[in-house]
């Protein structure tokens, strides 16, 4: 390792150590400082716009520094932004307001840790929604990690509200049927029976001693499914073989990245509802009332998006001028 | 020989399962029902396939002391551990009273799984954001029309998609703030977009499809 990047490897880890064990917790700025910091942030930026448009524009490690303070610095402020409710979220929550208790809802994990920051939030909003509602869930992935991020889900709704571990039943409020290969086959053959594709969850229970799934034989005995996806195999997938061929009413939170691809089937109907990325995670928290990571969370993505945008746009400034230059 | 079953078994199953979609009946359903079996055997089986093709390219790697053949070891080890925690506590779990899942909270699979693997990937998807930062400022310019069409849009959706746009368009009337215009161009041209590509997409596929439940598409035989 050379000097410099030991020296700067054990700057980082005085800092870390200082944040876990000096510091007091939480971390907070008064508004008054975060204000400070947004507008010293401000003329950072202003520095490297005229840094630019002189033709001399910042390396990437300047960049790359900014960056991580803009995603960094707001996880301690005190910002209180109004989230505007978008309507194919409210759509969402619409459908599971609407379902009676007892209701059971079939819920896809179709992800894995890269993704969970934006869909993590979702599903744990979803699952402590429907703990709180007597609403059963039956979980499931198409993904190898999905069954367990579904576990995660059910962990966080437990930290958070400490009597749902013994109000909310395994076996009889919620299921984890786990993983199954296959792709969308898995969903076909779910058309036809559960059991075929799931003899046993999780735990390696039999499907028929559990209580849950007694008279679960396949989609029509569900009332509503939820999808949280990342890609291949995931909501497009879903779509495509549960809703067009059995009819099986979907809602969906997806990753900002794929939510576009999938606004052709939000317009058409055959989704109720989608989620989409970070900013989505945060109208549902706020529609269910559970404030959570995602709201924690979009202070920072605010940030960052604006700091990409003033790149964009310090950078095309500067391209422009040059291009008249050269004229 | 070699050519012709596999040109066969593509042949059936492909005809079968464009026959179940139109007509769900006996005995195509038997058919659908069978082969997608089959579907998720083989699925399953190529999971292993690829799991031990990477041990294989890895434990080369050492062994020819390539250049980054430190990390090839990291890749066996971290395999050989989360192989290890997963079956002992899957064994384990099997015959506890009452029974329990490896990736069940609390076991050592379920704490490397959070701790470790997804810390690690979470990390290394986030550097995403510093590459679209320096991109942006690098190589996302305004050149003709089409690229800057795609600067308005990325505008507008950037900036609707976080409450900072509603705050800086409060002044303009209802309906026309910066989330309502994120929503109509997320609504409308993307969505004519996306059509325009899954219709083209489709009909390549269903083309390509077609070919190769004929036969006359062999390249996924290998050689022509």
């Amino acid at each position: 390792m050379k000097t410099k990047e030991f020296i700067v490897t054990a700057i980082i880890i005085v800092v870390l150590l200082l944040c876990k064990f000096v510091l007091p917790k939480p971390i907070q700025f008064s508004p008054t400082i975060s204000w400070i910091v947004t507008i010293l942030l401000g003329l950072v930026f202003a520095f490297i716009f005229y840094l630019t448009i002189k033709g001399k524009p910042v390396e990437r490690r300047i960049v790359f520094l900014l960056v991580g303070i803009s995603l960094v610095v707001p996880f301690f402020m005190q910002f209180k932004l109004p989230l505007k409710i978008s309507p194919e979220v409210q759509q969402v929550y619409d459908k599971l307001a609407s379902l009676p208790p007892g209701s059971k809802v079939l819920a896809s994990f179709d992800y894995d840790p890269p993704s969970a920051p934006e869909l993590q939030p979702m599903a744990e909003a979803f699952v402590k929604y429907a703990f709180e509602h007597d609403i059963k869930i039956i979980m499931m992935g198409l993904w190898p990690q999905g069954p367990q991020q579904a576990n995660q889900a059910v962990e966080a709704a437990f930290e958070e509200n400490p009597a749902l571990r013994d109000q909310v039943k395994y076996g009889v409020d919620y299921v984890n049927l786990g993983f199954q290969s296959g792709n969308e086959f898995v969903v076909l053959r779910m058309g036809e029976s559960f059991k075929s594709m799931f003899p046993s969850d999780l735990n390696y229970t039999p499907y028929d001693s559990i209580p849950l799934l007694k008279n679960v034989s396949n989609f029509s005995n569900i009332d509503w499914s939820i999808n949280f996806s990342a890609g291949k195999p995931g909501t497009v997938e879903w779509i495509q073989v549960a809703v067009d061929r059995y009819n099986l009413p979907m809602s969906a939170g997806n990753t900002a990245v794929q939510a576009p691809m999938v606004y052709p089937y939000l317009n058409a109907g055959q989704l109720l509802g989608l989620m989409g990325g970070m900013s989505g995670a945060a109208e549902f928290e706020k529609l269910t009332n559970l404030p959570g990571k995602a709201t924690t969370f979009l202070l920072s993505q605010t940030f960052a998006h604006v700091v990409v945008i003033l790149f964009i746009i310090i950078g095309n400034v500067a391209f422009l001028r040059s291009r008249k230059e050269t004229k | 020989m070699k050519r012709e079953i596999p040109i066969a078994i593509t042949f059936i199953v492909g005809t079968v399962f464009a026959l179940a979609y139109f007509i769900p009946r006996e005995p195509f359903s038997l058919f659908e029902r069978q082969f997608g079996d089959w579907f998720g055997i083989i699925a399953a089986f190529a999971i292993w396939l690829g799991a031990l093709n990477l041990m294989k390219i890895s434990a080369m790697k050492i062994a020819r002391k390539k250049p980054d053949f430190i990390y090839a070891s990291l890749i066996i080890l971290s395999f050989l551990v989360m192989i290890f925690f997963g079956f002992y506590e899957g064994y384990k779990g099997l015959f506890a009273e009452p029974q329990f899942s490896y990736r069940d909270a609390g076991t050592g699979f379920n704490w490397l799984y959070e701790y470790v693997y997804s810390a690690l990937s979470a990390t290394m998807f986030a550097l995403l954001a510093f590459f679209v930062a320096s991109a942006s400022y690098r190589a996302f310019r305004a050149r003709n029309l089409e690229a800057t069409l795609l600067l308005i849009a990325a505008f507008f959706v950037m900036l609707g998609r976080v409450p900072v746009g509603d705050m800086l368009t409060t002044w303009m009337p209802i309906g026309y703030t910066m989330s309502d215009w994120a929503n109509w161009i997320m609504s409308v041209p993307n969505t004519a977009g996306q059509r325009a590509i899954m219709i083209g997409i489709a009909l390549g596929l269903v083309s390509t499809s077609l070919r190769i439940i004929l036969g006359l598409e062999r390249s996924y035989l290998g050689g022509e």
